[in-house]
């Protein structure tokens, strides 16, 4: 019989090594489940993780998917630190998105080359707007951030249906839910000819070293830890809850507001009512896939993304449904939960405990 | 010693570990029928997973149990009761919301069963309660009796059992002077009778005043058997911590202008079993030590929270030198010279996960350890290593993580944190509550330097004996009111005794 042992202390290599025999194991599980549905499981492993990166537009493709999951999983992670469970960053994104599209779609090219920045700023404010009312309802009222968060995502779902089908649909669109396209002001532009990959990925890159230096290096993040880790000693030290609680949704919700930028102003060019294929939602399990720590939710992004491309290449070369990334995104986080356990407990082979009783 | 009586429990060679430590190693014990048997040892000698062991609530990995001769296993307490022991826990098992009597009957399975006749039982438990002088009235719901008639519910509970041993874990930490005499009268009846008792302690006093024999443990293994009527205290200490301690020495100290003052802080509670504060008032002078007796649940909690912002009241209710604070944070309240060091080590004055350099910053932050919002970790990790050396904590390093760390240890560190501010008004909140005795005299001595170089001390506690050794002035809160304050040397343990129970002049 197997047993679980209690760790004297957590164990620093499960707390990474959790996440590999995760993966490994979500490999397992899904050669197996190809191998039920009749696949020859190697290949099709390689159909969807190999072959997507056997060129350069498919690193680009990867690396246009991990930047948004990557961005919106540092700002939930510095929440998550704290047992702030933000787990809204999806609406955050949609209206960032939408105070980005705003402007693009207003003032077209009369800004000129203010238009990015400008729309870089609205879709950041539109971001933080809508997670202040989760974090006004959490610091003031005691409402749950996870409930308020998820339901205000139907919310801005709905606004951007509203929008696309109301007053933004662009009246050249044959009645498609969809805004005109943005002009060349309001775009980033590529990092190379010929493929999607743009600018905007600079913006994460450079938020992977400041969110460390955030977590790691500066009083604000030690005392979001401390509020995580013992809220009681937060008290006693005299850090504000209220305050704890305002800037991680903030924090989170300003970078989901900033992921949605770079995606209607990147690779989709227009704001339409199904751009997104769950980046905020994904995020989260890429927060605690990469444990919190800003380069491993980087590793984490890409893991995440590449299961998207793959999933897009194995329906093509496999006639595998598209939900086979979803199904592989589930095995993952499965696999994560059941494999966290490794780092507080240890597995212990046992003999029976229950012998017979004495009286 | 009562070397007539047969042998009803021996145990040998019991050894016990755990994965960072070994808890007992190699301990054996002989207890006689009708003896009271002590066993003194410091926190973290085993003393309490020996217990458990016999209670069968810990299996342990080798070593032998007899009892009356034959050897037995006792796999879990159900087993132990069978045998016939019974213990009484430190923590108290009762449910809140249920009556002494429905308390009982879920102790006591199958017997009463199905065919549960509440009345029948309430008038054993009226019987027993009043053969061993332990008033208890089994239609009183459990929330709102006081601690030591929780107590007596637990040990009435045992001896419906009719025990062969029974096991006291601590039972007087929790205790007045007036009902510890009490339980000791209830004890040498039961003993007068037969039932063996194990009296687990590290009050040498009491073990003095009550026991037959004793079986001193020290870092998991025997170190020695005595008959604690013939030893003085300082020997029984020195066998307990296997070395000789300074006492603490009070120093000449000069009472000056008041730094703490609290006027008529009334609170309403913060839940159902929240203790409302009265009218508390109180000023602590720069230089003294004052104490506040009184047995927990008393209100402490609630007046500590004020006191030290984690609640806030009106501003004028409490000013620390003249300034009024009431509105203020607790770490604003720090950087006015408030310091505190709070009842729980681990969760509230220390962050478990964190090292110690990290729990230095936890509250010491404004001694230069952040610059433009970034952490100086470098000046953390000299604060933490600094407060190591001059309060001799044992530890890995600043690196090491709170947890890692024995009570005593963690609370020097604490401790050390709080006077390395330099506060002008100091506030303690059971400063050597299960620390060892080393642990224990540093900190106390320290403590009475602090008052000596012009602090004022509060220090809230539960141990009378603490107090009246630290303290020039004491009061005593009971049901959220706070007695006036008297000179130490004007009162005596009796009149304080009195006082925890709520007779105390307005």
């Amino acid at each position: 019989m197997i047993r679980l042992a209690r760790r004297a202390a957590p164990s620093r290599l499960m707390l990474w090594g959790a996440p590999l025999v995760a993966v490994a194991l979500t490999f397992v599980l899904g050669a197996a489940l190809f191998a039920a549905m009749g696949q020859p499981p190697l290949s099709a492993l390689h159909a969807l993780f190999v072959s997507p990166l056997s060129d350069l537009n498919g690193v680009s493709e990867l690396l246009l998917k991990a930047s948004p999951l990557c961005l919106i999983a540092l700002g939930l992670a510095v929440g998550f630190r704290s047992n702030v469970w933000n787990i809204g960053a999806e609406g955050q994104m949609y209206m960032g998105a939408v105070f980005a599209t705003g402007l693009a779609i207003h003032f077209q090219t009369r800004w000129g080359a203010w238009m990015l920045p400008a729309m870089i700023l609205a879709g950041v404010a539109g971001g933080l707007a809508w997670a202040a009312i989760v974090a006004a309802l959490r610091a003031h009222l005691h409402a749950s951030e996870i409930l308020v968060s998820l339901m205000l995502t139907y919310v801005a779902a709905l606004i951007v249906k509203y929008l696309v089908f109301g007053p933004w649909q662009d009246p050249a669109a044959n009645n498609f839910p969809l805004t005109v396209s943005f002009e060349d002001n309001a775009l980033f532009s590529p990092l190379m000819e010929g493929i999607r990959l743009n600018t905007s990925l600079l913006i994460t890159l450079a938020s992977i070293p400041l969110a460390w230096v955030f977590m790691k290096l500066s009083f604000t993040g030690f005392q979001l830890r401390v509020a995580g880790d013992a809220p009681a000693a937060a008290r006693y030290a005299g850090h504000s809850e209220a305050r704890a609680i305002w800037i991680v949704l903030l924090v989170s919700g300003g970078a989901a507001g900033l992921a949605g930028v770079t995606e209607v102003a990147g690779p989709i060019g227009n704001l339409n009512d199904r751009w997104t294929p769950g980046y905020g939602f994904t995020a989260i399990i890429v927060a605690a896939l990469g444990r919190l720590h800003p380069v491993g939710i980087a590793l984490a992004a890409l893991l995440m993304a590449l299961l998207y491309i793959g999933g897009e290449s194995a329906q093509v070369a496999l006639q595998l449904p598209k939900a086979v990334s979803s199904v592989f995104q589930g095995l993952l986080l499965m696999a994560l939960l059941a494999c966290e356990v490794l780092v507080h407990f240890r597995l212990q082979w046992a003999p029976s405990t229950r012998s017979s009783r004495a009286a | 010693m009562q070397t007539t009586n047969p042998t009803l429990l021996r145990l040998a060679g019991i050894v016990k570990r755990y994965p960072a430590v070994v808890a007992l190693d190699g301990v054996r014990l002989e207890v006689a029928e009708g003896e009271i048997h002590a066993v003194l040892g410091e926190n973290g000698a085993g003393k309490s997973t020996l217990m458990k062991t016999i209670y069968g609530v810990v299996q342990p990995d080798a070593g032998a149990i007899e009892w009356r001769g034959a050897p037995v296993s006792i796999p879990d307490p159900l087993a132990a009761r069978g045998l016939g022991i019974a213990m009484v826990f430190q923590h108290f098992a009762l449910f809140e919301s249920l009556t002494v009597a429905e308390n009982i009957a879920l102790a006591l399975p199958g017997r009463f069963g199905r065919s549960l006749d509440l009345r029948e039982l309430a008038a054993r438990i009226v019987e027993v309660s009043g053969r061993y002088g332990l008033p208890v009235n089994p239609w009183r719901s459990v929330h709102e009796l006081s601690v030591g008639e929780r107590q007596r519910a637990e040990i009435v509970r045992c001896l419906l059992q009719s025990p062969k041993l029974l096991i006291m874990d601590e039972p007087t930490s929790v205790l007045t002077p007036q009902a510890v005499e009490e339980l000791f009268d209830t004890l040498r009846a039961l003993a007068r009778e037969g039932t063996a008792i194990l009296y687990v302690s590290h009050k040498l006093d009491e073990i003095r005043r009550l026991c037959d024999r004793a079986t001193i443990l020290r870092g998991g293994r025997n170190a020695g058997e005595v008959d604690p009527r013939a030893e003085t205290e300082a020997r029984l200490a020195e066998l307990m911590i296997g070395r000789s301690f300074p006492k603490t020495q009070k120093r000449e100290r000069q009472r000056g202008v008041p730094a703490l003052q609290i006027a008529e802080l009334s609170l309403p509670p913060d839940g159902p079993f929240g203790v409302a504060l009265q009218s508390v008032s109180l000023s602590v002078h720069a230089g003294e030590v004052l104490g506040i007796a009184g047995i927990s649940g008393n209100g402490q909690a609630e007046f500590l929270a004020a006191v030290c912002g984690e609640r806030r009241v009106f501003p004028g209710k409490i000013c620390v030198c003249e300034a009024p604070v009431g509105h203020l944070d607790a770490g604003e309240r720090r950087s006015l010279g408030l310091a505190y060091v709070p009842e729980e080590r681990l969760g509230r004055g220390a962050v478990p996960e964190m090292s110690l350099a990290e729990n230095a910053l936890l509250t010491a932050s404004r001694k230069g350890m952040v610059r433009r919002g970034l952490v100086d970790w470098r000046s953390a990790q000299a604060y933490a290593a600094r407060c190591i050396r001059e309060f001799d904590v044992r530890a890995g390093g600043p690196r090491a993580a709170a947890r890692s760390l024995s009570g005593g240890n963690l609370q020097k560190f604490i401790v050390g944190r709080e006077i390395m501010q330099q506060p002008k008004v100091m506030v303690l909140a059971q400063p050597t509550w299960g620390v060892d005795v080393a642990a224990t005299a540093l900190i106390r001595q320290r403590i009475l330097d602090l008052a000596a170089a012009g602090v004022a001390v509060l220090v809230v506690s539960e141990d009378l004996g603490e107090i009246l050794e630290l303290c020039d002035r004491v009061a005593v809160m009971a049901g959220g009111r706070l007695s006036p304050a008297r000179e130490v040397g004007e009162t005596h343990a009796a009149e304080i005794g009195a006082w925890m129970a709520g007779g105390f002049p307005q």
